[in-house]
C-alpha cells in the first residue's frame, strides 16, 4: 500500500464514521417528523431529544475530518468536488446549520406553535442534509465530477445515481436512527417506546435494503463502471453487507437482541467500503486516481502521523467518556 | 510572481469575500468562549475546592453549562467555515491544500479532544471526585490553546508563506509541512489571538455580572462572578498591548505594504509621523492628528527608521488603506480604553481592597465585553484586509482563488439570515438559562445541547411526572 492509499483509507474511515454516527443522528429527524401530532408524538420526540442532546453537534467532527484530510491529502480532488458540487454542498451546509438551530430553538421555547415550527425546521433539514450529501457522492461515483476543469453545475447532482444515493442516504440514516433509538428506549426502561421504534427499525431495514438493491439497476445503466466494481471485485463486501443486514433484520424480528446495533452498523459500514473498493483506484472516476491526485510525500506522511496521534489521543479520551457514561447508566438503574 | 489579471473578471469575488468575512466574523466571537472561558470556569472551580466557597462552585457549574452551549454553536459555525474553504476558495485549496492544510488536521485533534473533555467535565460534576474533576477540566484549556495555535498557523502561513517552492510552470514543489506550520508570523499572531481570547471571554463574562450589579444584585455571588473573569482579562490586557507592539514591528519587517496601509504611509521615507484618525484622500493624508516621527519610532525604535510606502507597489497591489488604518486605530483605541478600565480597578483595589465606588465603573465594565469584541473584529480586519489583494501574500491574489460558481450573493443572503436566527437562538437559550438560575432551578432542562448531567428521562422542566 502506498502513502497515498494510506491517506485514502484514512479519508474513507472518516466517511464511514460520519455515515454511521452522523447518520444515526440525522435519521432521528425523519422519526421526529413522522411522530404525529403534538400529543401523540410527545414521547417519541422526548426520546429523540434525550438521545441527541448529549451528542450536540459533535458528530460533525467526522465530516470536518473528512474535508480536512481530503484537502490536505488530495487537494485537487477537493477543489474539483467543491467547485462542481457547489449547489448540493451549499444546501447541505445550510441544512447542518438549520438543523442545529431548529433543535436548540425548540428546546428553548415553550409555546406550542413555535415548538412545532422549530421542530419542523429540525426534522426537514435532518432529511434534506443527508439527501444532498448523498446526491453529491452520487455525482462523484457516477463520474460527473471531473478533475482540472469545471463539471456541470446541475447534472452533476441531478441525475439518476445522485437521486439513488440521496434516497439511500436518507433510508440508511432512518434505519440506523431507529435501531439506535430502540436500544436507547430499552436502556431507559421505556417498553412502549422500545416496541414503537422496533417496528420502525424493521420497516426501515426492509426499505433501506430494497432501495439498495433497486439502486443496483440504476447503477447498471447510469454508472456502469461502479456497477462492474460492485458486482466484481467488491462483491465479497457487498455480500457481507447483505448478510449483516439480513442478520440485523432477523434480530429485529426477535425483538432486537444483543448484537442488532452491531450488525446494523456492520451492514452500513461494509456498504460504504464496498463502494470505495469498487471505485478504487479512482478518486474521481475516471479523471483522477488516488495516486495521481495525491499530495506530495512529506505532506502525506504528515497526515498519517497526525492521524496516528489523533488515534492515540482521542481514543483513550473517548474510552474514558464512555466509561463514565456507563457508570452513570449504572447509577440511573 | 502572479499577475493580477484575474481580479476584475471574477464577479463572485465580492460576494465570496463578504460571505467569508461574515461567517468568520461571527465564528471568531465564539472562539474565545471555547478557548478561554473554560480556564475562567476552572479558576472558579479551583477556588471552590480550596476554600469551600459555595458561590464559586455555583459559578463554575453554571459557566460550564453556558460553555457547552456556546461550544456547540461554535462547532456548527466552524463546520460551515471548513466547507467554505472549498466552496468559496477552491483555487487556494486546490493549489496549496497540501502545503498549509495540515494545521487544520492538527486543529481537528484539539477540537475533538476539547469536545470530549467538555463532556467529561460536565458529566464529572456528580461522578468524579472533586479533585479529579478539576483536573479533567485541564485538557479543555490545553486543547483550546493548541487548537487556536493550529488555526493561527494556517492564517500566519497566508501572511508569511513558507515551506514550499514554485516551479517555473507555477506548480508547487519541495513542500516542507513543518516549515509551513511555523512561519515567521506564527508566534506573534498566535500570542495576540490567544490573549485576545482571554480578554474577550473575561470582559464578556464580567460584563454580565456588571449589568446584574447595576440592577441592584450586589451580593457576593455577583461580585465574585464579576471579579474572577475581570481579573483574568485584566492580566491579559497589558500583555496584549506589549504583544501588539511587537506584532506591529514584525509586520513592518514581514509585510511592509500592510504596515504602510496601517500607518497611512504613501511614500517611502524616514521620520514618518504617526497619524491618529485621518484618511487617505486622493493619495494624500488628510485630517487626523499627526505625531512627528512617531511611526518611524514605533517601527524601528528610531526616528531615522525608513518605512516602505504604498507607492512602491502598483495601485492594483495596494490594500484599501483607509479601512486598514481606521480599523487599526479602532483596535488600539479599544485596547487603551480597556487598559484604563483595568487601571481604575487596580487603583481602587490598591487603596481600599474593593471595587471602585462609582457606578460609572460598572457602566464602563458592562460595555467592556463589547469593546473587546470590537477590538477583535477590528484587529482581524487589519490582518485580513491589510493582506489584500493577496490571499497568499505575494504568491496568489484572491481573484485566482475564488470559485467560478454563480449565485454566491444568494448563498450569502441565506447564510446571513440563518446566522441571525442562530445568534438569536443562542442568546435566547443563554438568557433562559440565566432566568432559570435566578428562579432557583438548576437550568439543566433548558440546555439544548451538551452532555446530560443526569440520565433522567421523562422529567419535564415544567414539572410533569416522570413517565416510567
Amino acid at each position: 500500500m502506498t502513502l497515498a492509499d494510506g491517506v485514502a483509507v484514512v479519508v474513507w474511515l472518516g466517511v464511514t464514521l460520519y455515515v454511521v454516527f452522523g447518520g444515526a443522528d440525522f435519521g432521528t429527524g425523519l422519526w421526529d417528523l413522522l411522530a404525529g401530532g403534538t400529543e401523540r408524538g410527545e414521547r417519541p420526540r422526548e426520546l429523540i431529544d434525550h438521545a441527541i442532546g448529549p451528542v450536540w453537534e459533535a458528530n460533525h467532527v467526522w465530516l470536518i475530518f473528512c474535508l480536512v484530510a481530503l484537502w490536505t491529502g488530495f487537494p485537487r480532488a477537493f477543489a474539483a468536488v467543491m467547485s462542481t458540487l457547489y449547489v448540493p454542498l451549499s444546501i447541505a451546509v445550510l441544512g447542518i446549520v438549520l438543523r442545529g438551530a431548529g433543535f436548540a430553538f425548540r428546546k428553548a421555547t415553550r409555546e406550542t406553535v413555535a415548538r412545532r415550527a422549530f421542530g419542523a425546521v429540525f426534522a426537514v433539514s435532518s432529511i434534506v442534509t443527508p439527501f444532498f450529501l448523498g446526491s453529491a457522492l452520487g455525482g462523484i461515483a457516477s463520474g460527473r465530477v471531473p478533475a482540472g476543469r469545471p463539471g456541470n453545475l446541475v447534472t452533476s447532482w441531478m441525475n439518476p445515481t445522485s437521486v439513488f444515493v440521496g434516497v439511500l442516504a436518507v433510508a440508511i440514516c432512518s434505519y440506523l436512527a431507529a435501531v439506535f433509538l430502540t436500544i436507547d428506549a430499552r436502556r431507559l426502561h421505556q417498553p412502549d417506546l422500545e416496541r414503537y421504534f422496533l417496528r420502525r427499525a424493521s420497516v426501515a431495514a426492509l426499505l433501506a435494503g430494497a432501495v439498495a438493491i433497486a439502486g443496483l439497476f440504476v447503477l447498471r445503466e447510469d454508472a456502469p463502471r461502479l456497477y462492474r466494481g460492485l458486482t466484481g471485485k467488491a462483491l465479497p463486501l457487498v455480500a457481507i453487507s447483505l448478510a449483516c443486514g439480513a442478520g440485523a433484520l432477523f434480530l429485529l424480528a426477535k425483538g432486537a437482541r444483543t448484537g442488532t446495533r452491531l450488525l446494523a452498523v456492520g451492514a452500513v459500514a461494509t456498504m460504504v467500503w464496498a463502494w470505495g473498493f469498487a471505485q478504487f483506484p479512482y478518486l474521481l472516476p475516471e479523471t483522477l486516481t488516488v495516486a495521481g491526485g495525491a499530495a506530495v510525500a512529506p505532506t502525506l506522511r504528515a497526515v498519517l502521523v497526525v492521524f496516528a496521534i489523533a488515534v492515540l489521543v482521542v481514543g483513550p479520551s473517548l474510552a474514558l467518556l464512555f466509561a463514565l457514561d456507563q457508570r452513570s447508566r449504572l447509577d440511573a438503574v | 510572481m502572479w499577475h493580477l489579471a484575474g481580479l476584475a473578471e471574477a464577479p463572485q469575488l465580492l460576494p465570496a469575500r463578504i460571505q467569508m468575512a461574515f461567517t468568520l466574523g461571527i465564528h471568531i466571537i465564539l472562539v474565545p468562549f471555547g478557548v478561554a472561558f473554560p480556564a475562567i470556569a476552572l479558576l472558579a472551580n479551583r477556588r471552590a475546592l480550596r476554600s469551600g466557597d459555595e458561590e464559586a462552585l455555583t459559578l463554575a457549574q453554571r459557566w460550564s453549562k453556558a460553555m457547552a452551549v456556546l461550544f456547540a454553536v461554535g462547532a456548527v459555525t466552524g463546520t460551515v467555515l471548513s466547507f467554505e474553504m472549498g466552496l468559496l476558495w477552491p483555487g487556494l485549496m486546490g493549489r496549496f491544500g497540501d502545503v498549509f492544510g495540515l494545521p487544520f488536521a492538527v486543529e481537528g485533534i484539539f477540537f475533538f479532544t476539547e469536545a470530549i473533555f467538555i463532556a467529561i467535565y460536565i458529566y464529572g460534576w456528580k461522578r468524579l471526585s472533586p479533585r479529579l474533576h478539576l483536573w479533567s477540566g485541564v485538557p479543555i484549556v490545553l486543547a483550546g490553546v493548541g487548537g487556536s495555535a493550529a488555526v493561527i498557523a494556517a492564517n500566519a502561513w497566508m501572511n508569511t508563506p513558507r515551506g514550499f517552492g514554485l516551479a517555473s510552470d507555477g506548480s508547487v514543489v519541495d513542500v516542507h509541512p513543518m516549515e509551513a506550520f511555523f512561519t515567521p508570523a506564527f508566534g506573534y499572531e498566535f500570542a495576540h489571538m490567544l490573549l485576545a481570547a482571554y480578554m474577550i471571554a473575561g470582559f464578556m463574562v464580567a460584563s454580565v455580572y456588571a449589568v446584574g450589579m447595576l440592577r441592584g444584585r450586589r451580593d457576593r455571588y455577583h461580585r465574585l462572578g464579576f471579579l474572577i473573569p475581570f481579573v483574568v482579562a485584566a492580566l491579559a490586557t497589558p500583555l496584549q498591548i506589549v504583544v501588539g507592539d511587537i506584532a506591529a514591528r514584525a509586520i513592518y519587517r514581514d509585510q511592509p505594504i500592510k504596515f504602510a496601509a496601517q500607518e497611512l504611509v504613501t511614500r517611502t521615507s524616514t521620520h514618518v509621523p504617526e497619524t491618529l484618525g485621518g484618511l487617505l484622500v486622493g493619495g494624500e493624508v488628510r485630517y487626523g492628528l499627526r505625531i512627528p516621527s512617531f511611526a518611524s519610532l514605533l517601527a524601528g525604535l528610531s526616528p531615522e527608521t525608513k518605512i516602505t510606502g504604498l507607492d512602491t507597489v502598483p495601485p492594483a497591489e495596494r490594500p484599501p488603506a483607509n479601512v486598514v488604518h481606521l480599523s487599526f486605530d479602532v483596535m488600539v483605541t479599544m485596547g487603551f480604553l480597556l487598559l484604563g478600565l483595568v487601571a481604575w480597578l487596580a487603583l481602587a483595589w490598591w487603596r481600599r481592597r474593593d471595587l471602585p465606588r462609582s457606578r460609572w465603573f460598572l457602566r464602563a465594565a458592562s460595555i467592556a465585553g463589547l469593546a473587546s469584541i470590537v477590538a477583535l473584529e477590528a484587529g482581524w480586519v487589519v490582518t485580513e484586509v491589510g493582506r489584500q489583494p493577496w490571499i497568499v501574500y505575494r504568491v496568489m491574489p484572491v481573484g485566482d482563488a475564488v470559485t467560478a460558481s454563480p449565485g454566491i450573493w444568494g448563498s450569502f443572503a441565506v447564510i446571513m439570515s440563518v446566522y441571525l436566527g442562530l445568534a438569536v437562538a443562542a442568546v435566547v437559550v443563554l438568557r433562559r438559562m440565566a432566568a432559570g438560575w435566578r428562579d432557583g432551578e438548576s437550568g439543566d432542562s433548558r440546555v439544548p445541547y451538551g452532555p446530560r448531567s443526569d440520565d433522567g428521562f421523562g422529567e419535564h422542566a415544567d414539572g410533569a411526572e416522570p413517565s416510567r
